[in-house]
C-alpha cells in the first residue's frame, strides 16, 4: 500500500512537489483554500526575467497535476492531531484525512502596504502597489491615474516592507526589485512617452539574467534609477502626488511630482503560513517565516518529525527557486517515507 | 605615495589612511545604533531642517565615518530634533541620540582646549 | 530643671539637624530666582497659606494621597507622621501642665516619664497617660507595618521597592528601634514606680515581675536617646529629608512656585522632598525593557547629589506616568529637562535660517505637526472634516513639516526651542486666524504652555468636539468596538481625557480599559526618550497593544500620530486617529441622509 501525503497549498511550490510524489507513487492530496490552483501565478501577467507570460509556468505546473493527485478545495484545516507516524487532518467540512507526511506549501502574501501609511496606499487614489499594476496589466487595460489620465510620470518606490524595521520586517524580499525592473519596462512598452523612476537603496540583481534585465531597462527603455529611499508622499490638489527622498548620490533631497506612485511590496507569511506553523507546533524565524531544521543542509525540514515545507512559508523566493525548493522538498518527504531518517543520514527501510 | 611635489590647496580627497575617525569610535560606542546606517537617506528625505537649509543627516554620518573634518557644531544646531527620522529609519538608528552625542562630542573636545 | 547626661545625645542630634536644615533652606532660598522670591514674599501672609496648612496637614501627615493609593501603606504612613506629631504636642502639654511654665527644654517632653515619677500634679493625668500610651501603640504598629513591608512588600501593593544608599539604610533602622526603645525605657521605668496606662503600665508590670527593670530602665533610656541622635543626624543626608522639605514644598508650590526650565532652589526643594517610597517604580514601562536604575526615584536622587547623569536625564519617555503617581507631586519631567538642559548645547541662534515669507488669511489655522506628515490618513482626514464643516482654514504646514519646538524642549535645548517658538508664533499670529487647530498632542502642549498665544489653540479632538456640538457636522454611530489609547502629552500632559471619549461614544462602541486616563501607557514611541534602542521600543509597543487586544477591539482609536505611527508596525489590529473614525462617520451620516431623502 502507498503512502498518503497531504500537501497544503496549491500554489507553485505545492503543485510541482505534489507532481514529484505522485510521479514517485505517493497518494497525494492537496488541500486549496482557494477554488482554483495555482495561488500567486494567477496574479502575474509575465515574470521576469525574461517577461514570458506567468500562463506558460502555470500550464506546466498543471501538467503535472495527473490522476493521482487528489485536490480538495476551499479547505479549511481545523485541526492536525498526530498519532506515532500518522497524521489526521481535520477539515471545517467535518472530512478527515489521514497522512504519513504533511507537506506545508502555504507561501506568501504581499505586504499590506497600508502599514507604511507615510506613502499613502489607500490614502491617495494615486499611489498603487506592484500587484495592482500587474492587475492593471492583466486585466489589458491601459494605465490611467484615477482621473482616467495617461501618466506623464511614474514612479516605482522599491523595498516597501522590505528591509524595513518600521515595517517590522528587516529582511530582503529578494524579487521586488527585479519585479520593479520588470514592470518599469512593461510601462514603458505600453507608454513609451511617460517618463518612468525607480527609487531604490539597493539594486540587488542577483539572479540569472537580472542584471541584464537591469541594463535593458537603462539602455532601450530609457527607466531612471534614482537612490534614494522615499520618506513620505503627499497629495497635490489635481490628485498627482509628491514624493520626497533624498538623492543620496546628489547628496540632495529631492521632490518629484509623479502622476502614479507604484509601490514594490514585498513578502510577509502568509496568514496560513502562521495557522498551520501554529497548530502544528513549529518553529518561527524571527521574521515569522517557518524555521527550517538547518538552513543549509534542511531546508525543507521542520522541527517537527513527518513535516515538510516547500516554496516560500520558508523565505522569499523566486519562481525558478521555488519549483526547485518544491523538487527538494518532493525528494526529502519521499526519503523520509522509504524510512531514510534525515538528520543522522541512516536508512531503516521499511518492509513494503 | 608620492603626490609628484606639487602641493595641493585644499584637500580633495579623503585620505582615508591618515584621517581621524575618534568622533566615529565614540559614538558608535556610546549609540551602537550608529552602525547600521545604510545610507538609503530616508532621514534626509523627512527632514524638517532641511526643507530650509542644506543640514544633511545622512551625508553627515557618512564624513563622520570617513573621518572627514568639517564644521559640526553649525551643522546639528540646525537640527529641531522633530523625530521624523528616527520615525522613518529603516534600520532603527537612534538618530536624535547620536545628534546628542555629537553634541558631547563638541562640548568635551571644547573643555580639552 | 530635669537633667541627666542621657539627654546629651539627643539634644546634640537635634542641634545638629535644625542646623543642617537653616543652613540647606537658606542655600535654596538664595538660588530661588527673583521671580520666586517674590511669589513667597507676595503670598506668605495671606489666605494662600491656609490652604497650604490644610495641604500639609492632608498630604504631610495623613498622607492622603496614599491611602487612596493602598490601605495598608496609607496607615504605615499616617500612623508614624500623624502618630508622631500628636505624641510630641501631647508630650508638650503635658509637661507644661507639669511644670506649669510656658518654657521646658526640648528634651523634657521626650524623657518625661524618666524624670517624673509623681504625676499627681498634673490635671487629668490618667487622660494623657492614656493619650500618650495610646499614639505610642499607634506608631508602634505603623513601625511593625514598616519592619514587615521591608520583607513583604507586595501586600502594600508595591511590586518593587527602592534600593537604599547607606544613610537611608541608617535613618530607616535608627527609625524602627526609636519607638520601641522608647516603649521599653517608659514601661522598665513604669514596672520601677508602679505607673503608666494601658499599654507602658501593664507591660511594666510584666517587665518587673520577670526583669531586673532597676538596672535595665537607665541604659535603655540611653538607648532611645542615642537612637534619637542617630536619627536626626542621618535625616538630612537621607530619604527622611523628605519630612521637613515636604512641609516646605507645599507651602512654596501653593504660592505658584514650580520648577520652570532652569535647575534652582525650588527644584533643590523639590528633589529633596522625594521620600523614596518607590511608589514610581512600579509604573515605570522601562523596567522590563532596560534600565532599573532610572525611575523617578533614582534620577531624583542623583540630582540631589548633584550629579549630572547623562544616562539617567536622558533615558526616559516623559510619559509622566511616575509623576501621576507620586504622592508629593513631584515634577519629575519638568526636573528632567533642567537636567538635560545642563547637559546639552543650547543655542537660541540656530533658527535664524529660517526666514519669514508671507502668510495667507484665515479664520481657522490648522497645523499638522511633523509627524502627522507621516501619517497622512491624519491630514487628509482632518482637511475634509474641515471642508465639510465649511471651515474657512489655512493649512500651515502643508507643504512640509516645522517643528513646533516641543521636542527640543524635552531634549532640555530651552533656548533654541523659544527660538523656535517665536518664529512659528509670528508666522501663526499673521493670518489673522482666530483658533489655531493641530493634529500633534505634541504640538498642542507647548501651544499651551509656550506659545502664550492671544488666540484660542486647540487638539482636534476638541475642535471636532466643537464642530458636533455646533451642528457643523454630524456624526452616525457605527457601533465598531473601539478602545481610545490617551497618548502621554495629550491626557497627562494637557489633562484632556473627555473630548476624545465624547467623540468616540458618538462614533462607536467605547470600551472602557482597565489602564486608562492618567493612568494610560506610553505607546513606546515617546519623544522624551533618547536612549531606548528601536527593539527596547518596540517591547514596549508590542506590551501595550497586547493589552488592547485582550478588549478585542475592532479599532484601537488614538489622538496622535506618533502613536499611530508607532502602534502601526504592529498588531494586525486597526489603528486610527479619532480624525479618521469621525469622518468615516461623516459620510456615513451622509449616505443615510440620501437613502432617506431616496426614500422620502
Amino acid at each position: 500500500m502507498s503512502k498518503n501525503v497531504i500537501v497544503i497549498g496549491g500554489g507553485i511550490a505545492g503543485m510541482e512537489s505534489s507532481a514529484y510524489l505522485a510521479a514517485m507513487g505517493y497518494n497525494v492530496t492537496i488541500l486549496e483554500k482557494e477554488g482554483k490552483l495555482g495561488g500567486h501565478l494567477l496574479k502575474w501577467e509575465r515574470l521576469f526575467p525574461t517577461k514570458r507570460h506567468g500562463k506558460e509556468v502555470l500550464e506546466f505546473l498543471s501538467q503535472g497535476i495527473s490522476e493521482h493527485v487528489s485536490i480538495i478545495y476551499h479547505a479549511d484545516i481545523e485541526n492536525i492531531e498526530r498519532k506515532d507516524q500518522v497524521f489526521n487532518v481535520h477539515l471545517s467540512k467535518g472530512t478527515s484525512l489521514k497522512a504519513d507526511a504533511v507537506l506545508i506549501a502555504t507561501g506568501y502574501e504581499t505586504f499590506d502596504a497600508r502599514k507604511k501609511e507615510e506613502y499613502g496606499y489607500g490614502i491617495y487614489d494615486n499611489v498603487i502597489t506592484s500587484p495592482d499594476l500587474e492587475e492593471i496589466f492583466l486585466s489589458g487595460k491601459g494605465i490611467r491615474t484615477a482621473s482616467g489620465k495617461v501618466p506623464q510620470r511614474i514612479g516605482l518606490v522599491h523595498c516597501v516592507g522590505s528591509r524595513d524595521e518600521k515595517a517590522g520586517n528587516i529582511y530582503c524580499s529578494k524579487v521586488c526589485c527585479v519585479t520593479g525592473v520588470k514592470q518599469a519596462i512593461e510601462i514603458k512598452e505600453k507608454l513609451s512617452q511617460t517618463e518612468v523612476y525607480c527609487f531604490y537603496m539597493d539594486m540587488r540583481m542577483y539572479g540569472f539574467h537580472f542584471e541584464e534585465l537591469y541594463k535593458e531597462a537603462q539602455e532601450k527603455w530609457g527607466v531612471y534609477f534614482i537612490r534614494g529611499r522615499l520618506s513620505e508622499s503627499c497629495e497635490n490638489a489635481d490628485g498627482t502626488i509628491v514624493v520626497k527622498v533624498e538623492d543620496t548620490l546628489a547628496g540632495k533631497p529631492l521632490k518629484m511630482t509623479v502622476d502614479l506612485l507604484v509601490l514594490l511590496v514585498g513578502f510577509v507569511p502568509s496568514e496560513g503560513t502562521r495557522k498551520i506553523g501554529e497548530l502544528l507546533g513549529l518553529s518561527f524565524n524571527s521574521n515569522r517565516f517557518i524555521k527550517s531544521a538547518d538552513e543549509h543542509t534542511m531546508s525543507n525540514v521542520s522541527s517537527e518529525p513527518g513535516i515538510f515545507m516547500a516554496g516560500t512559508c520558508t523565505s522569499p523566493r523566486t519562481i525558478a527557486n521555488t519549483i526547485m525548493d518544491a523538487r527538494s522538498a518532493a525528494a526529502t518527504v519521499a526519503s523520509y517515507l522509504e524510512g531514510y531518517n534525515i538528520e543522522k543520514r541512516t536508512i531503516h527501510r521499511n518492509l513494503k | 605615495m608620492k603626490d609628484f611635489g606639487y602641493t595641493i590647496n585644499k584637500d580633495r580627497q579623503i585620505n582615508f589612511d591618515r584621517t581621524d575617525k575618534w568622533i566615529y569610535e565614540y559614538l558608535k560606542k556610546h549609540e551602537p545604533s550608529f552602525k547600521l546606517c545604510i545610507g538609503c537617506g530616508t532621514c534626509t528625505a523627512t527632514c524638517s531642517s532641511g526643507n530650509f537649509t542644506d543640514f544633511n543627516l545622512r551625508r553627515l554620518f557618512t564624513l563622520i565615518h570617513r573621518g572627514y573634518k568639517l564644521d559640526m557644531k553649525d551643522e546639528i544646531t540646525k537640527c529641531m530634533l522633530c523625530g521624523k527620522c528616527i520615525m522613518v529609519c529603516p534600520r532603527g538608528v537612534n538618530t536624535r541620540n547620536i545628534i546628542l552625542k555629537i553634541n558631547e562630542v563638541i562640548e568635551n573636545r571644547k573643555r580639552k582646549k | 530643671m530635669n537633667f541627666d547626661p542621657f539627654v546629651i545625645p539627643f539634644l546634640t542630634g537635634l542641634s545638629f539637624l535644625c542646623a543642617v536644615l537653616i543652613f540647606k533652606y537658606a542655600k535654596w532660598f538664595i538660588k530661588l530666582s527673583r521671580e520666586h522670591k517674590f511669589k513667597l514674599l507676595k503670598w506668605i501672609f495671606s489666605h494662600k497659606i491656609i490652604l497650604a496648612l490644610k495641604e500639609i496637614f492632608l498630604e504631610s501627615l495623613l498622607h492622603r494621597k496614599i491611602f487612596r493609593r493602598n490601605f495598608v501603606l496609607g496607615y504605615m504612613h499616617a500612623s508614624i507622621a500623624l502618630g508622631w506629631l500628636l505624641l510630641i504636642i501631647a508630650g508638650n502639654l503635658e509637661t507644661k501642665l507639669h511644670s506649669s511654665k510656658f518654657f521646658n527644654m526640648p528634651y523634657d517632653p521626650v524623657f518625661l516619664k524618666f524624670f517624673v515619677h509623681e504625676r499627681s500634679g498634673i490635671p487629668i493625668a490618667a487622660f494623657y497617660t492614656f493619650v500618650m500610651d495610646f499614639l505610642l501603640l499607634i506608631i508602634l504598629i505603623g513601625i511593625g507595618l514598616a519592619v514587615f513591608k521591608r520583607f513583604r512588600s507586595m501586600l502594600f501593593g508595591l511590586k518593587r521597592t527602592t534600593r537604599l544608599k547607606s544613610f537611608d539604610k541608617i535613618a530607616r533602622y535608627s527609625i524602627w528601634l526609636i519607638f520601641p526603645l522608647r516603649f521599653l525605657a517608659e514601661s522598665f521605668t513604669s514596672g520601677q514606680y508602679n505607673t503608666g496606662g494601658f499599654l507602658t503600665g501593664t507591660a511594666g508590670h510584666f517587665f518587673a515581675a520577670v526583669l531586673p527593670v532597676d538596672y535595665l530602665s537607665y541604659p535603655v533610656w540611653w538607648g532611645y536617646s542615642i537612637m534619637l541622635c542617630m536619627f536626626f543626624i542621618a535625616l538630612p543626608f537621607s530619604r527622611y529629608m523628605h519630612i521637613p522639605t515636604e512641609v516646605a514644598l507645599i507651602m512654596l508650590r501653593n504660592f505658584g512656585i514650580k520648577t520652570n526650565k532652569i535647575y534652582d532652589g525650588i527644584t533643590e526643594f523639590e528633589v529633596n522632598s522625594c521620600p523614596r517610597c518607590g511608589i514610581c517604580i512600579d509604573v515605570c514601562q522601562l523596567n522590563e525593557v532596560q534600565a532599573s536604575d532610572i525611575q523617578a526615584v533614582y534620577f531624583i536622587q542623583s540630582s540631589r547629589e548633584n550629579k549630572k547623569d547623562e544616562r539617567k536625564a536622558f533615558n526616559c519617555l516623559l510619559c509622566g506616568r511616575c509623576e501621576n503617581v507620586c504622592p508629593v507631586g513631584i515634577e519629575v519631567n519638568a526636573i528632567r529637562i533642567t537636567k538635560r538642559k545642563q547637559l546639552v548645547f543650547d543655542n537660541k541662534n540656530a533658527f535664524n535660517f529660517l526666514t519669514n515669507g508671507s502668510t495667507e488669511k484665515a479664520d481657522v489655522i490648522y497645523y499638522a505637526g511633523c509627524m502627522t506628515h507621516l501619517t497622512p490618513a491624519v491630514k487628509s482626514s482632518m482637511c475634509r472634516i474641515l471642508d465639510e464643516a465649511n471651515v474657512n482654514y489655512l493649512f500651515l504646514d502643508k507643504d512640509g513639516s516645522v517643528c513646533c519646538g516641543r521636542p527640543l524642549l524635552m531634549a532640555g535645548k530651552i533656548e533654541a526651542a523659544l527660538s523656535l517658538v517665536e518664529k512659528n508664533k509670528k508666522k501663526i499670529l499673521e493670518s489673522g486666524a482666530k483658533t489655531l487647530v493641530t493634529s500633534c498632542p505634541i504640538c498642542y502642549k507647548i501651544f499651551r504652555e509656550e506659545y502664550k498665544l492671544p488666540i484660542e489653540a486647540l487638539h482636534h479632538s476638541q475642535y471636532i468636539l466643537r464642530l458636533v456640538r455646533e451642528k457643523k457636522i454630524t456624526l452616525s454611530n457605527s457601533q465598531q468596538c473601539v478602545v481610545y489609547h490617551d497618548p502621554c502629552e495629550l491626557g497627562r500632559g494637557c489633562g484632556i481625557y473627555d473630548e476624545p471619549r465624547e467623540i468616540l461614544s458618538r462614533t462607536s462602541q467605547l470600551v472602557p480599559m482597565k489602564n486608562e486616563k492618567n493612568n494610560s501607557w506610553c505607546c513606546g514611541g515617546s519623544l522624551g526618550d533618547f536612549k531606548l534602542s528601536a527593539e527596547q521600543k518596540s517591547e514596549i509597543t508590542r506590551d501595550v497593544l497586547m493589552e488592547f487586544m485582550a478588549y478585542s477591539p475592532e479599532i484601537i482609536a488614538t489622538a496622535c500620530p506618533l502613536c499611530k505611527k508607532t502602534f502601526a508596525k504592529y498588531g494586525n489590529a486597526k489603528i486610527q486617529d479619532i480624525a479618521e473614525i469621525v469622518l468615516a462617520s461623516i459620510l456615513k451620516e451622509k449616505v443615510t441622509e440620501k437613502k432617506v431623502e431616496v426614500l422620502q
